[in-house]
């Protein structure tokens, strides 16, 4: 019974690693570069959701949709900003400005709403659900965050297969030159892409902290390294990959947790991630590349 | 012709035209100016309180930003881990330098040898490792590092070591687990790092440490094998066709490295009471990345440079108050768009063109002014 809760609590910590993998391997994917900002993405959407809940007293709905227009405006005014001068230059150029970036928003946050923790009231209202006699606990939190990345993952995977814009997503990602030949737009195919990613960062955000109820300037940190992993786990670039590389990483980790020690976990989540590679060295579903000479 | 015969006839004219031995020689002088620089002001009274806490984690970083350069820039792998080493160093050194507190009751030899334990762990941490990870490429050998540097904190994490009069106790977990005798002592504590630890750091071994670091880095990147390992950078497979043994020298870039990280460690260890095991995680790491890559990938000189400023950048900003982290941010930004990014660049160079043509005209005039 213990390790059903402990699979529960998983897939719904998965599932948010999920969603903000999504926004990692989206960028990799199309724009070759480790964004280090993204987790700091989603610290802004939190704290966006939060001050329309408790300043303007707003409902959680409408605290959402705020959270994901700031973070999709953010997203692309970083993009426009900060990365796309240096396209087609080092890519550790282009990683150490990430990480300038990534300085910037949580030291502006820190500026804008304190260094002191918040304490996030959740956005679900739904009860707790008890099975096989009180057994097993399933929040409201866990359902809705379940459910929520389903429909995400769904929706992003009709739209990158189905839409134009989602098709030349995938042009881009495969061959930019090529791409530019056929008259896609490339610039704002990867606006785009920061877009989508920066927004699903902000539904991530708003799951997140109603899970764990810590607001602080750097709690986007530590989850967005974790999705990162992830994504890499999944094999960084491939949508699929993510989805499954967050919940595997997700139920791992409940699972370390729950059944070994809590204390460790993280060294047991790494390494098992290192042990991945090793075996698999492009992640789970990534596409192994031929080297020509 | 003729100005090579010249060049042959003088020893410093021969030296200074050798672009290799130019930066060598450019590059200790700096640092042992800045050394000199810095002590005579110490000794006048002149340095604030604050950056005479600088110094020696300025020495720390400098060699911690050279030994990343190894492998970032001079072997071309993307590591993400080398607060992790600078963590094996720091805890080793710690625990040696208590360990050894009786035997050896000199804090300059005790200080050596615990910054050499600290470098011999490392170096092996740096095979365990290096081993199975530099078989990856590029990012994956990024988040692979990351992960390694962030499982030696999570085990430095939860680590308690002791000192009694039998000897060293180890233990996970918790400080119960020790079974010291009472008059046992703790050096490591878990989460709240090492404690009762005697600050034996001194600047000027730092200093020492910075010229052994610059010594072995800058003698392996002349040598034959430091162009062995440039080659594999530029392109493995025909390195690889030349019959350059790929895995060992990248393996030996890395080892390296991690020595110096360790000794670093080790040193920055012991300068303080009480170091926690989260200045070892990932954003140490970062940071100098940020160092070496602002420095510029493969430039020694560079990297000491950027280590400098970067780090006493904060403190200097100290006026800025509540500003100051931001500031380093977007310095940070800035710096990155316009010494990387083609169109800034473009734009600056019209503009310094444009200064400079400015200035010979105005120069020119002058010298026309004072002939009139």
């Amino acid at each position: 019974m213990a390790v059903l809760q402990y699979l529960i609590n998983g897939l719904s910590i998965g599932s948010i690693y999920a969603i903000i993998a999504l926004g990692y391997t989206m960028v990799y994917g199309i724009a070759k570069m480790l964004n280090f900002a993204h987790g700091d993405v989603i610290m802004v959407g939190a704290y966006i959701s939060y001050c329309v809940m408790i300043y303007l007293k707003m409902p959680p709905v409408v605290a959402i949709l705020a959270a994901i227009v700031v973070c999709t405006v953010l997203g692309v005014l970083i993009e426009a900003l900060a990365y796309r001068p240096l396209r087609g230059t080092s890519s550790l150029a282009v990683l150490i400005t990430a990480i300038g970036v990534s300085y910037f928003l949580q030291n502006a946050a820190q500026l804008i709403w304190g260094v002191a923790q918040k304490t996030y009231s959740s956005v679900v209202t739904m009860e707790s659900v008890h099975l096989f006699d009180g057994k097993i606990l399933i929040t409201g939190e866990v359902i809705v965050t379940i459910i929520t990345s389903a429909v995400v993952m769904v929706c992003l995977t009709l739209f990158t297969s189905k839409t134009r814009t989602g098709k030349a997503m995938r042009a881009v990602s495969e061959d930019r030159d090529a791409a530019q030949l056929m008259g896609i737009n490339v610039n704002r195919t990867i606006a785009v892409t920061f877009a989508i990613g920066s927004a699903l960062a902000a539904i991530a955000g708003v799951l997140l902290c109603s899970a764990s109820p810590a607001l602080k300037p750097t709690t986007g940190s530590m989850p967005g390294i974790r999705a990162f992993t992830a994504a890499v786990f999944g094999g960084i670039g491939s949508v699929p990959g993510a989805m499954l590389g967050g919940i595997l990483l997700g139920v791992i980790e409940e699972l370390c947790k729950g059944l070994i020690s809590t204390q460790f976990s993280d060294a047991i989540v790494f390494g098992v991630l290192i042990i991945v590679l090793l075996v698999k060295p492009t992640g789970l579903l990534g596409k192994q590349i031929q080297e020509k000479v | 012709m003729k100005k090579n015969i010249h060049s042959m006839n003088n020893p410093i004219r021969s030296l200074w035209n050798n672009k290799t031995r130019r930066t060598t020689f450019s590059t200790y002088a700096v640092v042992i100016v800045a050394f000199v620089i810095m002590q005579l002001l110490d000794s006048a009274g002149m340095l604030s309180y604050a950056m005479r806490g600088q110094l020696i984690p300025i020495c720390v970083y400098i060699v911690l930003a050279i030994s990343l350069n190894l492998v970032v820039g001079i072997s071309g792998e993307l590591s993400l881990g080398h607060a992790g080493f600078m963590g094996v160093g720091a805890f080793v050194g710690a625990v040696t330098s208590t360990a050894l507190q009786g035997l050896i009751p000199d804090a300059t030899l005790r200080l050596v040898f615990s910054m050499v334990l600290g470098g011999i762990f490392a170096a092996i941490m740096g095979l365990i490792i290096g081993i199975p990870v530099l078989r990856l490429r590029g990012d994956y050998l990024a988040i692979v590092t990351l992960a390694f540097g962030e499982i030696i904190r999570n085990i430095a994490n939860n680590l308690y070591v002791g000192m009694d009069e039998k000897g060293l106790h180890f233990a996970f977990l918790s400080e119960e687990g020790l079974h010291m005798s009472d008059a046992g002592k703790l050096v490591m504590a878990g989460p709240r790092g090492t404690v009762n630890i005697t600050p034996i750091a001194t600047f000027l071994t730092g200093f020492i440490l910075i010229l052994i670091t610059l010594f072995i880095v800058l003698n392996l990147v002349n040598s034959k094998e430091g162009r062995a390992i440039k080659a594999i950078r530029d392109n493995r497979i025909a390195a690889e066709s030349v019959g350059i043994n790929v895995m060992s020298f990248k393996l030996k870039a890395f080892v390296i490295s991690a020595i110096l990280a360790g000794m670093a460690g080790a040193l920055y260890g012991l300068s303080m009471s009480n170091v926690t095991s989260v200045k070892f995680s990932f954003t140490t790491s970062i940071d100098i990345l940020v160092f070496v890559v602002l420095g510029g990938m493969g430039n020694i000189l560079g990297s000491v440079i950027a280590a400098t400023i970067l780090t006493l950048l904060p403190e200097l900003m100290r006026p800025l108050a509540d500003y100051r982290m931001i500031m380093y941010a977007i310095v940070l930004i800035v710096v990155m768009l316009f010494t990387w990014s083609p169109k800034l660049k473009g734009a600056i160079e019209v503009v310094t063109g444009n200064l400079k043509e400015w200035l010979g005209k105005l120069t020119n005039k002058k010298e026309v002014g004072t002939n009139g």
